[in-house]
């Protein structure tokens, strides 16, 4: 159980970031040219995998409670954010986010952006492509090692990231255009509620705590923070009601 | 020194973001689980609660802004 709650939160965080990450490589690919912007995306690549690479193995020599408690504490700074987000955006009180919007966006600033060649690529194409790939990939990667390696398994983190590289790649290249049809707030929902919920967990067994069948309990607090998040949607919708 | 507050500005808004208030909260429920812990006291049921209480109190503030 706690196998299949680790590759679908991998996956769910990662397919998100990775749609992002698309949209802004589409943007320039469109609009300066393939070749520089496929460049970018493959130096931001191996620049993730030497982190996860680097990083992933050190983790493994601290201390298993250690670890939790650091990592249940980032987890939940970092999971009560998107569960915050995607709350407020489910009641009204925030814009959803717009791939179309952000890719018209990135698009137009791309193409008023001027022509410098540096090693034989549009240089602005390659920094955008890979600053882009670099800050959502560097999201996938702090998801997929703090998990895996909290949970202590680092492989099957990297498994729910990969099928959602792969998956969201495909698509991004039948599609030729952001994939606006993916219900992003959905899945930051899910993510961000499981985020906090693997944050809740380690933090309080990394603090000394012991849960009432331990990895059982996992599902009961994945129920319990879906329905706080669901009542404070309920909330927050009547007083926007009211308040209309 | 502009590129290590870039990094450093980077990670505080990944981790900490908009509401540093809610960052702060979880710590001190996560000490407070310990300290409880220390003191014999199985406090798993505590860091839940924190955290509804900290996100109720999180989203009030943002919704009255």
């Amino acid at each position: 159980m706690t196998a299949v709650f680790l590759v679908l939160s991998a996956f769910l965080a990662s397919a998100v970031e990775f749609v992002e990450a698309l949209t802004i490589v589409l943007a320039a690919g469109i609009t300066r040219g393939w070749r520089s912007s496929l460049a970018g995306l493959g130096t931001a690549t191996v620049a993730l995998a030497v982190i996860v690479g680097a990083l992933g193995p050190a983790l493994t020599y601290i201390p298993i409670s250690g670890l939790r408690l650091v990592v249940g504490g980032l987890l939940l700074a970092f999971g009560l954010q998107w569960l915050r987000k995607a709350i407020l955006r489910a009641a009204g009180f925030k814009a959803l986010h717009d791939e179309a919007a952000i890719f018209v966006r990135e698009a137009e600033e791309a193409r008023a952006a001027g022509h410098v060649e540096r090693a034989g690529l549009d240089w602005y194409a390659f920094t955008l492509s890979f600053k882009g790939v670099l800050l959502e990939g560097l999201e996938v990667a702090f998801i997929v090692i703090t998990f895996g390696s909290a949970q202590g398994s680092v492989s099957l983190a990297a498994l729910g990231a990969g099928i959602a590289l792969v998956l969201v790649a495909i698509v991004g290249i039948v599609v030729r255009g952001p994939l606006t049809r993916v219900p992003e707030n959905t899945m930051k929902f899910a993510v961000g509620a499981m985020l906090t919920t693997f944050g809740i967990f380690w933090s309080a067994e990394g603090a000394g705590a012991h849960w009432p069948g331990d990895n059982a309990s996992l599902p009961a607090v994945l129920v319990f923070v879906g329905l706080l998040s669901a009542a404070a949607v309920a909330m927050l919708k009547r007083r926007r009601v009211a308040f209309a | 020194m502009r590129r290590i507050k870039a990094f450093g500005r980077f990670w505080w808004n990944f981790v900490v973001g908009d509401d540093w208030r809610a960052a702060a909260g979880v710590v001190i429920a996560i000490g407070a689980t310990a300290a409880l812990a220390a003191g014999g006291v199985d406090a798993w049921w505590l860091m839940p609660v924190a955290v509804a209480t900290i996100l109720w109190v999180s989203l009030r503030r943002e919704v009255s802004r």
